[in-house]
């Protein structure tokens, strides 16, 4: 006999596919579908994020046809605490964060994880894109949809729990192979947007939660350019939505700089002024090969990767890049590689 | 092997139901045409009105066909509520079905009515006075009263014929969802003094998707259905009558060895209760100690999720309910144990066991066997 495996079933047509994967390997598979939404029906209309009813009916189709018991979990209140809570928390603090992956931190592998292991589980599998090979992280063969990313601030102790049956197949042939299994999710749209923002609006879901708190728009020097009604609706790298009359001096246009939550400052400047090479980065996790030289980091999903050197101070990292970087928010993550292989991650504390 | 221990869901058919109903499937007919084969079917929709009516002391004309108890529940209470205008309050227990709860709120958000959930005692038990004090406040303005005649969750039996009498006394119809009852207790429409009673074919042995509302002559509920006014122009819709026949089947076999097996469940669910007490100290059996269905345990089992016991029964191979609703899947606390005055941490700690006729002491021994291992993986995993 196989494993124990609790597969999540999101409803869409990778975790599917995983869970099938698991159980023609010989493991004793359950699916589970959690439910995120305090109240399901609210996100139906939306249906462009992954907690519909719709898409809990879809997994559980997709766990009758490979013949697997389902069932589905209320996660709401740990979700709402742990990945929306902290979502409006990071943002009120000059912060953006990145809720797939505190969701996979906080939800996935740690509440879900432990139920599991307590209810007899061995371990939990999900349809990431990205490999799990014993026990060190790698990205998916499909490099468009690799997750490694948002994989990366796993611990050692949860990777040893966790299994990712697709990180050697590219999208479409896991597409052709729902196909080829009967499984009618095979061809259901990708979910891109933030689930539980179900009409993309997050500027407005963050005004809903944390009203206007008006503030200035300044240059680098400090003039003072213009008003914001919330520092929060802001993301450093941001050059739409400035609403700032005038011109700036060059004629070139501006982007946020910084966003300091005490003073409740959003600071503009040229592209140049974006570019930075030493990057702070707190909470270190070591989940990888103990390697420390010739790594790469990737500063955000689907970012491009910089060659760089790492300081290990203990609890928190000084990262020097080997050619600027531009755009780079604290909140988010720096996972570091070595190759495609996940070394370790720690959190964007502050940019230079 | 499988315990199957959830026959308050739905209970396997009886042979005479898949014999009777397996007999029309091929046949060409429907019942409302005037040829020959119409009549024929006809004379089976009939014949089975008849054999409905005698067992469960109704004529054969208060027989209403429905599409199963959740129709016949919407039809009473809708349909009396509309036909009943302008009064506006509703009075119903607090444990009843959603398939009655949720048409009597319905009726409350979106078309004027006062709903009104009558308090239950700490077994599910409604009292009398707390019926009749309820009615007096307002007793011309009540436009029906329903509750229910077992409980589905926690097999409490209501006093149905006194509460029937008191809605009589200021001239108020009184419906009851006997959905549970039939097959277990005795149900006799007319002794009860309901004016109308919700049947369920599933529910007794009888096939899915059939039911009825023996519905009292002279009483005319507004059709939640229209169309070619089939049934007493209350109901629409071409009548079944392969599941109509199955139906009757099982509504006569059922009544017919309701105390027989009444007798022999009640031994084997005091059985499981006593030994379920045995296996898991500190479990707690909900509902009325005597008055309860005799096929159902209900129990609570502190520091247990009841969505961890059932996962885990059911790898075992023990099939159970949770016995509260769900909403798009998540478990929600049960109205009926908080009505009952539990906390919502305990209400989701529950299990319901139902008994039926194909009901074994092996099935109890697989679910003792299995027990006590599984509680104490639930209470490692706790309340998330």
């Amino acid at each position: 006999m196989g494993l124990r495996v609790l597969a999540a079933m999101s409803g869409g047509v990778d975790s599917a596919v995983a869970a099938a994967r698991i159980a023609e390997a010989g493991h004793d598979v359950t699916g589970v579908h959690l439910a995120l939404s305090p109240n399901p029906q609210s996100h139906r209309t939306g249906a462009r994020g992954c907690c519909t009813l719709e898409d809990s009916r879809d997994a559980r189709r997709a766990a009758d046809v490979i013949g697997i018991p389902f069932y589905i979990w209320d996660m709401a209140e740990r979700f709402q605490r742990d990945v929306v809570e902290d979502f409006v928390a990071e943002y009120a603090a000059g912060r953006t964060p990145n809720p797939c992956l505190r969701c996979n931190e906080k939800i996935k592998f740690a509440a879900v994880l432990d139920r599991a292991l307590a209810l007899g589980f061995d371990a939990v599998a999900t349809g990431h894109h990205a490999r799990l090979e014993d026990g060190v992280l790698r990205r998916s063969v499909d490099a468009a949809k690799d997750q490694s990313y948002v994989l990366g601030v796993l611990t050692r102790e949860q990777l040893s729990h966790a299994i990712f049956p697709l990180g050697g197949s590219t999208k479409a042939e896991v597409r052709a192979e729902a196909a080829r299994r009967g499984l009618a999710v095979a061809d259901k749209p990708d979910s891109h947007d933030i689930c539980f923002i179900a009409d993309g609006d997050t500027r407005g879901f963050l005004a809903e939660r944390l009203g206007a708190a008006p503030g200035p728009i300044v240059d680098e020097d400090g003039t003072v350019l213009g008003t914001h009604e919330g520092a929060y609706a802001f993301t450093v790298g941001q050059r739409k939505g400035l609403r700032i009359d005038r011109p700036a001096a060059d004629g070139r246009p501006r982007y946020v700089l910084s966003i300091e939550p005490v003073s409740n400052t959003v600071t503009v400047g040229p592209r140049s002024s974006l570019e930075v090479t030493t990057i702070r980065a707190v909470r270190p996790v070591w989940n990888g090969p103990e390697v420390r030289e010739g790594l790469t980091v990737q500063l955000r999903a689907h970012g491009e990767v910089y060659g760089c050197r790492v300081l290990d101070l203990g609890d928190e990292l000084s990262i020097e890049l080997d050619s600027p970087a531009r755009g780079v928010a604290a909140g988010q993550a720096a996972v570091l590689y070595a190759g495609d292989t996940v070394v370790g991650s720690a959190t964007i504390a502050s940019a230079a | 092997m499988t315990a199957y221990l959830d026959h308050a869901a739905t209970t396997p058919m009886l042979p005479e139901a898949i014999q009777a109903m397996t007999e029309h499937l091929g046949r060409v007919g429907n019942a409302s045409s005037l040829h020959a084969a119409g009549r024929n079917a006809r004379r089976v929709v009939e014949e089975s009105r008849e054999s409905i009516a005698e067992a469960l002391g109704a004529r054969p004309s208060e027989v209403v066909f429905t599409s199963g108890g959740t129709e016949a529940d919407n039809l009473a209470i809708k349909g009396l509520y509309w036909a009943r205008a302008p009064r506006r309050r509703i009075l119903i227990s607090a444990v009843e079905h959603h398939a009655a709860l949720d048409p009597a709120r319905w009726l409350a958000d979106h078309q004027g009515a006062e709903l009104e959930l009558l308090p239950v005692d700490e077994h599910g038990r409604l009292h009398p006075d707390t019926l009749r004090q309820a009615i007096e406040r307002d007793p011309d303005d009540v436009a029906l009263v329903s509750v229910m005649w077992a409980n589905n969750e926690v097999g409490t039996v209501q006093p149905v014929r006194v509460l029937a009498a008191i809605a009589h006394d200021h001239g108020i119809p009184f419906h009851t969802d006997a959905v549970q009852a039939v097959g277990q207790l005795p149900v006799s429409f007319a002794d009860s003094g309901a004016d109308a009673l919700t049947v369920s074919g599933h529910k007794i042995g009888g096939p899915m998707g059939v039911g009825a509302l023996l519905l009292a002559r002279g009483l005319t509920p507004l059709p939640v259905l229209h169309g070619g006014g089939q049934e007493r122009d209350v109901r629409s819709g071409t009548l079944d009558t392969p599941a109509i026949a199955g139906l009757a089947a099982a509504v006569r076999v059922a009544v017919r060895e309701q105390p027989e097996l009444a007798e022999r469940l009640t031994e084997l669910r005091d059985e499981l209760i006593a030994r379920v007490r045995q296996a898991v100290p500190g479990v707690v059996l909900n509902g009325a100690p005597d008055d309860r269905l005799p096929g159902n345990a209900h129990f609570s089992f502190p520091g247990c999720e009841g969505d961890a016991l059932l996962m885990l029964l059911d790898a075992k191979g023990v099939e159970c309910s949770t016995g509260s609703a769900c909403s798009a899947g998540v478990a929600q606390p049960s109205h009926v144990l908080l009505a009952m005055g539990a906390d919502a941490v305990g209400a989701r700690g529950s299990l319901r066991f139902t008994l039926g006729h194909t009901s074994t002491h092996e099935d109890v021994d697989r679910l003792i066997e299995v027990l006590p291992g599984v509680v104490e993986r639930a209470r490692r995993a706790g309340i998330s």
